[in-house]
């Protein structure tokens, strides 16, 4: 199990370094890096300042060299002032030394935000805080909810429940998040009134029923009906092996054999389901925060795509591209974990 | 000035009446369909559920709605008519009579046309890149699946590679109107004059699969009958080439076939999205059926393995591919239209309907009627593909 866990990590390594040089490549092609220098300097700067620019604070260095300066295994070095000949920094909301040094994603350094004129870490950490909490709600309702729905409709296969709950859980898998978020906007701030249509304040004031509704909502639809459909599948499973049918030929009465004997083994599959289902969500958060107007991570990282912002962007690919990886880690070591049958070689 | 409004019950009736000729070719294909039924195989055992005849009934009808949609739409996706700006459904356009069904959006634009068009952008990007991708996943899948091993690996560890990121994020740095900047300054331009974009590469790479996947097709079932193999060999380059100088360099020599850059730039990045899926699922499929019989006899008889995979194994593939194609168009509508929701690529005055939710989500605190029509439109096309997949998969399950 351990030497599995190794190989593993050792693939999540290995796949995150080749993201990141992707990501790092594509947001450093020269459009990319004009743009990034006129938003520095000011708009009408002529070809020739940008490019001194470019040159002065080491965006024209081997691309290698800077992957590695970005990662921490080469020393970064102080831009250079060409007519004081001293050490200058490269960008005034982040201090830097004046001598060469590591300083890189192995230090703990994720560089500078110039759109937020910030260190990406103060940027970074509050905003997954706030998506951590928004996520927690997000679990806390979508886990029972799909599971319930999933082992109702599963319990009894062609049952009348099961085709009214089988045909809702295909109407919310058809409702992507912007679809639900109107819906339930018209529907619950517009006319009814009850529930406020902007999570703005949640970031000041705090997480509140009327704020935080919507948006925990708007992010659960859409995988309520995934993973109840998945659960189904499984219970439908269950429910025709041949131990459910002795549990019933012993005498048990139904309730109890669902509870009993079907539930626990029909579970380990959604687990697995659950877990998978990390990118969609990150995908959700970005558009639920950019709707309800939310400063998490998702709306970051919609800040930082659009102002060409390139140490935040990679910080947010770093960090989502981690998420996804562990998560599919845990289904891994859960699903053996949960499922005894299964060994892992 | 005051405008003039008809009734709710008026609307009701003159947009069904706006349908006509939807409903005409919906009563003829589905007649026809349901009186032949018993002969039609699959697609005919989809009318013996409810849940399938809906699904055919919404597919068809936003189809159709794609094909007529200049005759169904009473007014140009663009056009703006100053007086009608936020104006509420039913009204009555002062200068010609016409009438803003679902009103008017924020820039005087009239909502039902827009819906109405924004089906044909859809229609045509869906399928299309789903068919593509369907193409590189199978192309791919099918030999990491047989063999196996080395190749195994190395394109498992490729595609989990795309599905570790978050297509939002993959869209964030696919779509952008910088990556479409032809960049001259290469080997490959100085050589050809042609200029290089990610997205004109990818473009290259992800269109030349289905032509590799056709002579493969041809070459390994008419290897003994030349005659007919030089025919479609010929065909399948001809056509083949033709439709990818159109596509990947704009260079189509009748100037039929074109795409704008923007296009381009969506559909290579849905492809690109969406293909690690496919190939996993085919890959999947393809280890399940290798171990038949039927597999055995064509490897005991000397096939070629790519005879194995293109005319044994993949035929036997088709009932999950073809379910798995339903639900993927309807994730690429979805797709779609989230790249429209974040403005990515498309035109900001394009009638898709990712773009109208944009627009009119930003406004509900005063005006809810631009937002529905397109919301609606969206969720029922999905809708209507998973209830079609669902139905295929029953139908496909019992037998």
């Amino acid at each position: 199990m351990l030497a599995f866990i190794l190989r593993r990590l050792g693939t999540m390594v290995l796949t995150m370094l080749c993201l990141t040089i992707v990501v790092f490549y594509m947001v450093n092609l020269e459009p990319n890096l004009r743009k990034l220098s006129i938003s520095q300097l000011d708009m009408r700067s002529s070809d020739e300042h940008i490019e001194q620019w470019l040159v002065k604070n080491g965006f024209r260095e081997n691309f290698f060299v800077r992957y590695g300066q970005w990662l921490g295994v080469v020393k970064r070095v102080p831009a250079i002032n060409p007519e004081t000949g001293q050490a200058e920094m490269r960008f005034k909301a982040c201090p830097q030394p004046n001598e060469p040094y590591f300083g890189g994603i192995l230090q703990g350094e994720f560089g500078c935000s110039t759109k937020f004129k910030v260190p990406v870490e103060n940027k970074l950490w509050p905003a997954l805080g706030a998506t951590g909490i928004l996520m927690f709600w997000v679990m806390v309702t979508m886990v029972p909810i799909s599971l319930l729905i999933g082992v109702l409709a599963g319990m009894r296969e062609g049952s009348r429940t099961d085709r009214t709950l089988s045909v809702a859980s295909i109407t919310t898998t058809a409702t992507p998040e912007y679809v639900s978020g109107v819906i339930f906007t018209v529907v619950f701030a517009s006319w009814l009134g009850w529930l406020n249509g902007s999570a703005a304040s949640a970031t000041s004031q705090g997480v509140n029923f009327y704020n935080f509704t919507l948006p925990v909502m708007t992010m659960a639809i859409y995988a309520i009906g995934y993973i109840a459909r998945m659960t189904r599948a499984s219970m439908v499973e269950v429910m025709t092996q041949q131990y459910i049918r002795t549990a019933r030929l012993k005498g048990l009465s139904f309730p109890s054999v669902v509870m009993k004997h079907a539930l626990r083994n029909a579970l380990i599959a959604p687990f697995t389901v659950i877990m998978l289902q990390f990118p969609w969500l990150l995908t959700g958060v970005v558009i639920v925060e950019t709707m309800f107007r939310y400063q998490g991570f998702g709306f970051t990282l919609v800040e930082a795509a659009g102002n060409n912002d390139i140490d935040l962007l990679l910080a947010c690919s770093l960090v989502s591209v981690f998420v996804v990886l562990f998560t599919q880690l845990i289904s891994d070591i859960g699903y053996a974990y949960l499922n005894p049958r299964i060994r892992v070689q | 000035m005051q405008l003039e409004y008809i009734g709710a019950f008026q609307i009701v009736l003159q947009v069904l009446g706006r349908f006509w000729p939807v409903w005409l070719a919906l009563a003829l294909v589905l007649g026809v369909s349901l009186h032949f039924r018993k002969r039609l195989g699959l697609y005919g055992d989809l009318f013996s559920t409810g849940v399938g005849i809906a699904g055919v009934f919404i597919c068809l009808f936003w189809l159709f709605t794609a094909i007529f949609s200049h005759i169904i739409a009473p007014f140009d996706p663009l056009t703006q008519v100053a007086v009608m700006k936020d104006a509420l459904p039913g009204a009555v356009v002062p200068d010609n009579g016409g009438i803003y069904l679902f009103g008017g959006d924020k820039l005087a634009r009239d909502v039902f046309s827009r819906m109405v068009y924004g089906s044909r952008i859809v229609m045509i990007i869906a399928p299309f890149a789903t068919l593509f991708a369907l193409m590189v996943g199978i192309t791919l899948g099918l030999p990491a699946g047989y063999y196996g091993g080395r190749i195994d690996s190395f394109l498992s560890f490729l595609a989990n590679l795309v599905l570790a990121f978050p297509v939002i994020l993959l869209f964030y740095l696919l779509v952008t109107p910088e990556i479409r900047e032809l960049s001259f300054d290469n080997w490959f331009s100085q050589l050809t004059g042609i200029g290089v974009a990610i997205p004109r590469a990818l473009a290259a790479v992800f269109f030349i699969f289905p032509v590799i996947f056709f002579i493969t097709l041809f070459y390994t079932r008419f290897k003994k009958r030349p005659e007919r193999l030089y025919l479609l060999l010929g065909l399948t380059i001809l056509i083949g080439g033709w439709v990818y100088l159109g596509l990947v360099f704009n260079a189509d020599p009748l100037g039929i076939i074109r795409i704008d850059p923007n296009e381009l730039n969506i559909f290579v990045a849905v492809v690109f999205a969406s293909s690690p899926g496919v190939f996993r699922i085919v890959r999947g499929l393809v280890m399940d059926i290798k171990t038949r019989d039927y597999v055995a006899a064509a490897q005991t008889r000397g096939e070629t393995p790519w005879y194995i995979m293109l005319w044994e194994v993949l035929p036997n593939a088709r009932g999950p591919l073809i379910v798995d194609a339903c639900l993927r168009i309807g994730y690429t509508t979805i797709l779609l239209g989230t790249l429209g929701y974040f403005g990515l690529g498309l035109a900001p005055e394009s009638p898709d309907w990712g773009t109208a939710i944009k627009d009119s989500s930003r406004l509900l605190r005063s005006f809810i009627h631009p937002a529905l029509p397109p919301v609606f439109a969206l969720m029922s096309f999905v809708l209507g593909l998973n209830l079609l997949a669902d139905a295929l998969r029953e139908q496909s399950l019992k037998d």
